[in-house]
């Protein structure tokens, strides 16, 4: 199917659109209507799984386009090993949000054209070839983003959103200087993303350098490396449920997606240069993450600085630049977090919904009355804290193996990391549902309904099968992890 | 045959998987299940045996998992002596286990799901003896570590059981993150994780010198959590909140003893390393003689038996450090059996009287008279007297020790205070007259389902243990052995005075606890000191407390303080700083800038009013002033 990615990024964008057509009083149409838009991509996505042809790292589904020939901008999609993923991972977490929103009362139209809009951004983002449209889509997010925590949220609403919002603009200023750097010293003047790959290691070695570090900045941001972190706690617990999941699930993933495909391979020397201090600023997010994540009083919060102890795997394993197992490592941990915490954050929006309280010590012996609920988190806490057999596992696991033999007493604080997690999420599980149950909530506590058991299912299968089977995600990745390699090697 | 071993895990992963998913409402049918899987187990590992029995392998069947670069890891099987053994050993006790818990769980609202948990534990155990490498017994280690947590914790309501639960697997994980750094550096060193691969490399020298001697420590850290070695035991005595039949499959015969299975399948690297060896061999002796110590003054009777578990396992562990894996092995296989019968006895105990505390017991014998006689025997097999297994095990425990007299008097110690605790606990309960009435009166034998397994475990007592026998041409030793098969000849001075040790502590016991000879308080009053230190279990709990768990929680609420003020304080300041700067600017803009600019409109709209004045637009006033031009440049001139 010709035009495969244009469809994904843009069909989100015309059903926005369209939805905008609707009458405010119709909510289950628009509902309807966006969860329609949603599996079109979805579905796309999955026909895009079929017809990649994972032995190759060259780019697929290419689509190439004159845009603003004065300045050399094109219109050009395409991917590959790294971004076919994150593509299936967009669409399918942008599916089960939707229905994860159908609770939303409040201008019920406005809240699915903006969810649609994010959509475009984050597909655009993870299938541009062209500096210009991966900075247009990468701004584009950002709107819907603020609106969306902005007039949805908690209490805190506005100081988060804004925060959020001047937070990544003020990376995104970094990374324009990086990419005007880039566009004026390459003869002829280019934004294409293969041709400044191209180009990389003839780029002057002090200019690598200082882009390297201004890309490090707007992608740190977004990861959130220690210490840019702070903005994601905030942004987590005022977010609306489904709002947190895209963010956590995705948004998330930019910040270590950028690195990958843009820092690495277009800057090698710089990128040799500074493996070392990313290592260390990934490992201090893990532990750091996971000392704070203990003295968490509101589950959401704890969910929300857990993501930065787990997103601190990515940037170790991605330091180990000259393994495949610390990039493939730092790959798997990109989407096993994306499935596991939009789970939790699922889930936290399920006893938020009944509770109106996310404060842990409310809560207790919740196993007692609400089974399935219980069940479906303590599987995904086990996925969190990196049990075997689950997703969390084999990344961990695969980012260690790729970075102790460059960093091995990095990686030895690292592993300790392993245990707090497992410190402060057990903690949490015997204070919500473990004991005698609180009496306070009787009654007023029913299990899962279907719709939002429907919401977890798709999640909890893929970690499973990543757990058990890891192939059917790494055969993806293989090739192009490679040829990654050999280009930072450069 | 051997390939399709992978039959006998799958089997009880199948049975968990309908449990949850289907027949949970249906108790029986649920149950059924699960002991249909388990028994279906049994038979194809007897299979298994006789097939190994003929070809002792090893017999390697695998697969590759995952793959990066030039490195993969596999999922696989292996089939040895050692597994073969193992197989039969965990199926065996799982299958006791589950009937008896037909009866001891009966009546429990949450019965299903207990026969989940445990078909799960069985599952991840039996992967766990056949896995062909490092990563996948990990894989597996960690998820006996799981099933331990969720039935350590099934009584979760009460809060003792929720604490001991995640104290179990947040202290075995801390022996896990060694584990890690011994694979990574196995796998660094060896480009394989495949236990065949690597020993080659250790055999040929590749893996040598401080780095072999460092992955054999590390890997160690792992097999001291999960077997609950010093300085790593704490969790196993609280581990006794769990549901009696779990202690006995799981914190007793099975799962406790992977640690030393761990130790026994990654011998070759103690061999080679001898340092390594040294230290697992110190630290399994030490373990023992501090856990029996402890065990000699506890008064709940399950705790007594955890602290035998511990004291045991030292000795496994010990004997493997000095290179016995004959030794080790074999008592781990006779220990399973007694220890499990010990805890499913004193299981039976409890039901009858509700209630750990032996203080309470007394004169049960007389109303439970199975339960009463197969204690007795499985405490004469663990005190090692002849000829019951425990006998034939220790015998060669404590033959290993010869050449190392320091380890060999600390043997003997341990040797006598086992017989000592395991007889005060006998005749605490089950003779003399009863100490509380009330429990004696409601007291009653346990049902079939409950006796039958510990008939069937009490056989075993006696008699697994004459597999290794050392006459038999055909005995243990020369089907599990490391290297060459030994013949270890029959040391009659050791047996001697293992023989006597024993009993000695069991004369010990009977004089003060049967016949009342020597008071015991009088003994706990004349060393009060050292009485309420072992009481107290040498406060590893509150020492840890202290150093461990106290400053953590500190050290997490400054960093979050950190977090919030520091950092964030960082952020928030950027922005107020930012905020300030742009009405600073604010300031400078309507007031400098623009007033620079407005006052040069004043200037001239000033100088422009004045001006003005000339500017009447009369004819008169510019003629006259051109004459009074005129008039002064005349002058001028």
């Amino acid at each position: 199917m010709s035009g495969l990615l244009s469809w994904m990024i843009f069909i989100p964008l015309i059903g926005g659109v369209v939805i905008l057509f609707f009458k405010q009083e119709q909510k289950s149409a628009i509902r309807a209507a966006a969860t329609v838009t949603t599996i079109i991509p979805l579905i796309l996505s999955l026909m895009m799984l079929w017809e990649y042809d994972p032995s190759t790292p060259a780019m697929q589904f290419v689509e190439h386009a004159s845009w603003i020939p004065a300045l050399n901008v094109f219109y050009h999609v395409g991917a590959d090993g790294i971004s076919v993923p994150m593509l299936f991972l967009t669409a399918l977490l942008s599916m089960i949000s939707i229905v994860a929103s159908f609770g939303i009362e409040k201008r019920v139209k406005e809240y699915f054209a903006f969810f649609l809009l994010l959509e475009t951004g984050m597909m655009g983002v993870f299938a541009a070839l062209d500096f210009f449209l991966f900075y247009v889509f990468w701004e584009v997010m950002l709107v819907p983003m603020y609106f969306l925590i902005g007039v949805w949220g908690g209490p805190r609403k506005e100081y988060a959103a804004i925060k959020f919002f001047l937070y990544t603009l003020f990376g995104s200023i970094f990374m324009l200087v990086g990419i005007l750097l880039l566009y004026f010293n390459t003869e002829p003047h280019t934004l294409s993303f293969l041709e400044l790959i191209e180009h990389g290691p003839a780029f002057d070695h002090n200019l690598q350098l200082l882009v390297f570090v201004f890309f490090f900045i707007a992608f740190a941001i977004k990861i959130p490396a220690w210490p840019f972190h702070t903005w994601l706690p905030d942004a987590h617990v005022e977010a609306p449920t489904a709002v947190s999941v895209i963010l956590a699930g995705v948004l998330l993933k930019m910040g270590t997606y950028g690195l990958l495909r843009i820092s690495f391979p277009m800057l090698p020397y710089g990128t040799n240069y500074f493996i070392w201090p990313m290592a260390a600023i990934g490992v201090i997010g893990i532990i750091y993450g996971a000392l704070v994540c203990m003295a968490q009083k509101d589950l959401k919060k704890l969910v929300a600085y857990s993501s930065v102890s787990h997103m601190g795997y990515c940037l170790l394993g991605m330091a180990a630049v000259t393994s495949v197992a610390g990039i493939q490592g730092c790959m798997f941990q990109m989407f096993a977090h994306g499935l596991i915490t939009g789970a939790l954050f699922i889930l936290v929006g399920v006893i938020y919904d009944r509770a109106h309280t996310r404060e842990i010590a409310a809560f207790g012996g919740l196993w007692l009355k609400l089974p399935v609920y219980s069940g479906v988190m303590i599987l995904f806490v086990m996925g969190s804290l990196g049990l075997p057999g689950l997703a969390g596992f084999v990344s961990e696991f695969m980012v260690f193996i790729g970075s102790f033999p460059t960093f091995t007493w990095l990686t030895g604080i690292a592993v300790l990391g392993v245990l707090l997690t497992a410190g402060y999420f057990l903690r949490m599980v015997q204070k919500m549902f473990l004991g005698e149950f609180n009496t306070k909530w009787e009654g007023k506590l029913p299990d899962m309904n279907f719709r939002e058991i429907f919401t977890v299912v798709p999640l909890a299968i893929l970690m499973i099968a990543i757990g058990c089977y890891p192939k059917i995600l790494s055969m993806w990745m293989q090739p192009t992890i490679q040829d990654l390699v050999r280009l930072i090697a450069r | 045959m051997l390939q399709n071993a992978w039959i006998i895990p799958a089997l009880p992963l199948a049975a968990t998987v309908l449990i949850i998913f289907g027949t949970h409402r249906n108790r029986a049918v649920s149950s059924g299940i699960s002991i249909a899987a388990i028994v279906s187990g049994f038979i194809y590992a007897v299979a298994i045996l006789f097939n190994v029995l003929h070809d002792h392998g090893p017999h390697e069947f695998y697969f590759k998992w995952l793959d990066f670069g030039s490195w993969h890891l596999q999922i696989g099987l292996l089939i040895d002596p050692l597994t073969a053994v193992m197989l039969l050993v965990v199926t065996i006790v799982s299958s006791c286990v589950q009937i008896y818990s037909l009866g001891y769980m009966h009546g429990d609202p949450r019965f299903s799901r207990y026969f989940a948990y445990i078909s799960l534990f069985s599952f991840s155990m039996l992967g766990l003896v056949l896995s062909n490498n490092f990563a996948m017994i990990f894989i597996f280690w960690e998820l006996v570590g799981l099933t331990s947590y969720l039935l350590i914790g099934f009584w979760f309501e009460k809060k003792s059981a929720s604490d001991a639960g995640k104290k179990a697997f947040i202290t075995t994980r801390a022996g896990d993150l060694g584990f890690i750094v011994g694979i990574l550096i196995t796998l660094y060193a060896c480009g394989t994780l495949n236990f065949g691969e690597v020993f080659t490399k250790i055999e040929t020298g590749v893996f040598a010198g401080g780095l072999l001697t460092a992955a054999g420590i590390f890997l160690f850290c792992g097999a001291v959590g999960k077997s609950a070695q010093f300085p790593l035991h704490v969790w196993l005595p609280d581990a006794m909140e769990g549901p009696t039949p779990v202690s006995a499959l799981i914190h007793a015969a099975t799962m406790v003893a992977a640690g030393v299975y761990l130790v026994a399948r990654i011998l070759t690297i103690y061999i080679a390393s001898e340092s390594a060896g040294m230290v697992v061999a110190v630290i399994g002796i030490t373990t023992s003689f501090m856990a029996a110590s402890i065990g000699l003054v506890q008064n709940d009777i399950k705790r007594v038996l955890a602290y035998s578990t511990v004291s045991q396992l030292g000795y496994m562990i010990m004997a493997l450090g000095l290179g016995a894996y004959t030794a080790g092995t074999f008592h781990l296989m006779t220990h399973a059996f007694f220890k499990a019968l010990l805890f499913l006895a004193a299981g039976s105990v409890i039901h009858a009287v509700h209630t750990n505390d032996m203080q309470e017991m007394g004169g049960l014998g007389k109303k439970m008279k199975i339960t009463a006689l197969t204690m007795f025997i499985a405490s004469f097999s663990i005190a090692g007297i002849f000829p019951l297994s425990g006998f034939w095990s220790k015998d060669e425990i404590v033959a290993s020790t010869s050449g190392h007299p320091i380890f060999m008097v600390l043997t003997l110690m341990v040797a006598f205070m086992t017989a000592f605790y395991m007889f005060r606990l006998c005749f605490l309960t089950f003779t003399g007259g009863p100490r509380d009435q009330h429990k004696f009166d409601h007291a009653h034998e346990s049902p079939k389902t409950m006796t039958v397994p510990l008939m069937v475990l009490a056989f075993l007592a006696i008699f697994a243990g004459w597999v290794g026998i050392p006459w038999l041409s055909h005995g243990f030793s020369s089907f599990v052995y490391h290297g060459e098969p030994h013949h270890a000849a029959f040391h009659f001075d050791i047996a001697g005075i293992s023989l006597f040790v024993g009993l000695s502590g069991i004369g010990l016991a009977y004089l003060m606890y049967y016949k009342g000879t020597i008071s015991p308080d009088k003994v706990a009053a004349r060393f009060r000191p050292l009485y309420t230190l072992l009481y107290n279990k040498y406060y590893f709990d509150e020492i840890y407390d202290a150093i461990f768990v106290q400053p953590l929680y500190a050290i997490c609420d400054f960093w979050f303080w950190f977090d919030q003020h520091i950092i964030d304080g960082l952020v928030n300041g950027a922005a107020t700083l930012t905020l300030w700067w742009s009405i600073a600017k604010n300031w400078f803009d309507v007031y400098i800038i623009d007033g620079a600019v407005n006052g040069a409109g004043y200037t001239i709209r000033g100088t422009g009013s004045i001006l003005r004045f000339a500017q009447t637009g009369r004819l008169q006033n510019y003629a006259l002033i051109i004459f009074a031009g005129v008039i002064l440049i005349w002058f001028l001139r």
